[in-house]
């Protein structure tokens, strides 16, 4: 028994990757420094923590959900992380991480149980801590930045410490793609996420427990997005009130960039992780070539919705190619 | 004055709509079948069936909702043809349906005069104190004990009938449908109903009252329409017309539909239900289900039936009562919960409920079981594919392949991967809602084949259905829900159908 029609259904990666290719090669022309090692290997740096932020966001996605704190969440996680750096200059790195994550964690699972128990939309109770938590992030910090002297060495190298060559903020992005893949191709749990967003009422009479579902998604979100503050504020080495302010929007352009739709149940890793390069690219490039700051982000827009109308029109011949199926 | 009506019903003159020889078919079914309809001016006429007689689509033609394939409709005899609701509404006809059509989070205004507002002829814009005015002497006529702008979703089922025949009235319709109206109202409010039905005839419109309720027919109707199997069996004047001669033409028919047959022996009890009660869904119901046995679950669309079954699978949760499972009382608190101790449920609405159109064959059937397909938290997705692959050959499912996305397979196949997801798990009770709803013929003896199986491989088998033939071919006894309640207990050797149905209406005294 083969699987048939492989190649349409993988067309959408297939086609981006092609276009990450062309756009590369138009930007190398236009600036030799473009596909050097130490540029890739900034490129990389630089896409790390977006991608970190993107896994949480496709799950989130995945659900029929979205998640517009995580901006906020970030910089709350960063900023008490640095404080307490600043305070204890001999608390470890790893210490560190947990901290955020658990800031992260405490953040998501109010925003999940606000959605899950109480029915509030996703876009409402996100947007409710988006603001109470930047507003946090301000009353703990008094306003004042944490700069760069004083943090100590030990909690500056999470990001820029290298592995075998590999910056460790790269390596811990790897690391999470590789579990997240896993979960979500092949667990039970990663299948009950795709149920829930497809089709929730076939969800609940198939017996999966739908909100607690929604519960962990929330929660692993927020735990990336604590992740991601302490690594933030490390490769940065400065915390601040407005730290990735906005972001969000970002990580979501990101998401959709690979063909996670927004309307809940559809997505692919392969597709997260070049949406995800793929814009990683934009930010890190239109700058080499000496695009005006002022253009580079009207590009953005342009690609971010050619890439989705591609998508449309992708899963539109799909769904022809499935219907012509049927006539067996 | 009725008599003057009956005697004159043969006067052609005074019909102001006729319809005839009308046909009207969809893909695979005919909905109605070279049928006949007359209604005369300032008469009350009853339009009676089973369910899927064909009355609904009767009403979409007269108003215009469905275009009818042959046949001719005459008003105050001109023909005419009816391209869209709006046609009709111009013409003055009117329709208030089972289910109220309104936007709840509107005044009771901007419901009736929705779609037709008054508007000024310059600016466009809308005048609402004219139309809170005309709103607010529509319901002074209909004695409505609310205001004009009260919003619609705080009024009861009854009060927002009274707007939808606001509605009505204020298109100046004359001629008025009502389709199953006091089907959610308690007889207090029925009364009501009855009597701005009557005013509204005295004042001169035309009605066609739908009911299942025989109390409601013979309390307005003149004059009485039966229909059966999408075609007209008769009309005739009600005085005179006793209830029994009336549930004889609605079922009158042979059964003619093909069931296997079978031989199986009814084991021990495996499922018992005592006096199951949620509020307001229903009330007391207890029954029990043997191994091998089918029991058919039938009566009146919102008797009840669905919401029975869903409380026992653990969709939603009784007020009271126990189930008990192979004699152990069971506490279900969700579907999970009765998956694992062996309950399957086939939802009615497999579209909504059963399936994941856009996914493979072989994920919606794992989805209820998925925890016996991982091993170590890894999903064993090889498993699952041979599993659907066996269980699809078993049932003999149409799909090229367990890849093929369920939406893109016709009603019956999806069906039988629903029964596939129940399959996959080791379920003890299987409870089918309507499992033969939108499938073709063949797919229907192909599921009742299937049906017979399980029940030979020691399944009990809970069947929900509204078709008599069905009923009476598959199960080996049949339980009639009326009202929410258990109306009778029936043995299918014994049973006709004429039993059934006067068990299953209301108002008809036989409980």
């Amino acid at each position: 028994m083969k699987r048939a029609a492989t190649f349409s259904e993988n067309f959408r990666e297939l086609g981006l990757l092609v276009f990450i290719v062309i756009l590369c090669a138009a930007f190398q022309i236009r600036n030799h420094n473009f596909l050097t090692l130490s540029n890739i290997r900034d490129l990389l740096a630089d896409t790390a923590i977006l991608g970190i932020l993107s896994v949480g966001m496709m799950m989130v996605l995945l659900t029929a959900g979205i998640d517009l704190s995580i901006g906020a969440t970030l910089a709350l996680a960063g900023m008490v992380s640095a404080l307490t750096v600043f305070a204890i200059p001999t608390i470890s790195p790893a210490l560190s991480l947990l901290e955020g994550i658990a800031i992260g964690v405490a953040a998501g699972a109010l925003i999940g149980l606000l959605i899950s128990r109480f029915n509030v939309l996703p876009i409402i109770a996100t947007l409710g801590f988006m603001n109470i938590l930047r507003g946090i992030t301000y009353v703990v910090s008094g306003g004042a930045w944490v700069s760069s002297y004083q943090m100590s060495d030990g909690f500056k190298s999470l990001a820029s410490g290298t592995v075998l060559g590999v910056r460790g903020l790269v390596l811990i992005a790897v690391v999470i793609f590789v579990i997240f893949a896993y979960f979500i191709n092949h667990t039970r749990t990663g299948r009950q996420i795709y149920a829930v967003g497809s089709n929730a009422a076939a969800a609940d009479i198939s017996g999966i427990p739908r909100r607690r579902i929604i519960l962990l998604v929330y929660v692993i979100m927020g735990a990336l997005a604590g992740l991601a503050g302490v690594l933030w504020v490390a490769k940065f080495a400065s915390a601040q009130g407005d730290t990735a302010t906005g972001y969000e929007l970002s990580v979501i352009a990101a998401t959709v960039l690979g063909g996670v739709s927004i309307s809940g149940g559809s997505g692919k890793v392969s597709g997260l992780i070049l949406g995800t390069i793929l814009l990683g690219i934009l930010n890190n490039a239109l700058p080499l070539i000496n695009v005006s700051p002022f253009w580079q982000q009207a590009i953005q827009g342009v690609v971010i919705l050619a890439a989705v109308l591609t998508n449309v029109i992708v899963k539109r011949n799909n769904q022809r190619i499935a219907l012509r199926r049927r006539a067996i | 004055m009725r008599e003057d009506l009956l005697k004159e019903s043969t006067d052609v003159a005074d019909r102001i709509l006729e319809l005839n020889h009308i046909t009207k078919t969809f893909p695979g079914v005919t909905a109605l079948d070279d049928v006949h309809f007359d209604l005369i001016q300032g008469e009350i006429h009853a339009l009676i069936g089973e369910n899927g007689a064909g009355k609904s689509t009767l009403i979409k033609v007269i108003t215009g909702v469905y275009e009818p394939d042959s046949g001719q409709i005459l008003l105050e005899g001109k023909p005419v043809r009816f391209h869209g609701p709006a046609d009709s509404q111009r013409a003055g006809i009117a329709a208030i349906y089972q289910h109220v059509t309104c936007y709840p989070d509107l005044s009771v205004t901007e419901n009736i005069f929705i779609g037709h507002e008054k508007v000024h002829p310059l600016t466009r814009k809308i005048d609402w104190r004219d139309l809170r005015q005309r709103a607010a002497e529509l319901l002074e006529r209909l004695d409505a004990d609310f205001g004009p702008r009260t919003i619609m979703g705080n009024l009861s089922v009854a009060q927002q009938q009274i707007v939808e025949i606001a509605k009505a009235l204020s298109t100046n319709a004359r001629i008025i449908i009502m389709d199953e109206p006091t089907a959610p109202l308690t007889n207090r409010e029925s009364e009501d109903l009855y009597r701005i039905t009557e005013s509204l005839r005295d004042k001169g419109a035309s009605i066609i009252f739908i009911s299942h309720r025989m109390e409601d027919m013979y309390r307005l109707a003149t004059r009485v329409t039966v229909y059966r199997d999408a075609r007209y069996v008769g009309t005739w004047p009600l005085a005179g017309k006793k209830r029994e001669e009336l549930i004889m033409a609605m079922v009158g028919r042979e059964i003619t539909q093909f069931f296997p047959k079978r031989s199986v022996t009814i084991g021990e009890e495996i499922l018992s239900v005592r006096n199951l009660s949620r509020t307001g869904y229903f009330k007391d119901v207890s029954f029990s289900v043997h191994k091998g046995e089918i029991l058919a679950i039938t009566g009146l669309i919102g008797a009840g039936r669905t919401e029975v079954c869903e409380a026992i699978y653990g969709v939603t949760h009784p007020d009271s009562g126990e189930i008990a499972l192979d004699g152990k009382p069971i506490q279900v608190t969700g579907p999970a919960d009765s998956i694992r101790h062996g309950i399957g449920y086939l939802p009615e609405d497999r579209l909504r409920q059963g399936l994941v159109l856009q996914w493979e064959l072989f994920r919606n059937v794992t989805l209820p079981t998925l925890g016996s397909f991982t091993t170590a938290g890894w999903l064993n997705t090889l498993r699952e594919q041979a599993v659907t692959k066996e269980l699809t050959e078993k049932l003999e499912v149409r799909a090229s392949s367990v890849f093929d996305l369920a939406g893109t397979l016709s009603g019956g196949n999806q069906q039988k991967i629903i029964v596939a997801k129940l399959l996959a798990g080791t379920m003890k009770v299987i409870i089918l809602d309507e499992p033969t709803k939108g499938v073709d013929v063949g797919a229907k003896t192909a599921i009742f084949r299937i049906m017979n199986d399980l029940a030979a491989q020691g399944y009990g088998i809970i069947m929900v259905s509204s078709e008599m033939p069905e009923v009476l071919g598959m199960s080996d006894r049949i339980l009639v829900m009326k009202e929410g309640k258990v109306a009778a207990f029936l043995d299918t050797h014994t049973a006709t159908q004429e039993q059934i149905l006067s068990a299953a209406v209301p108002g008809s005294g036989a409980a």
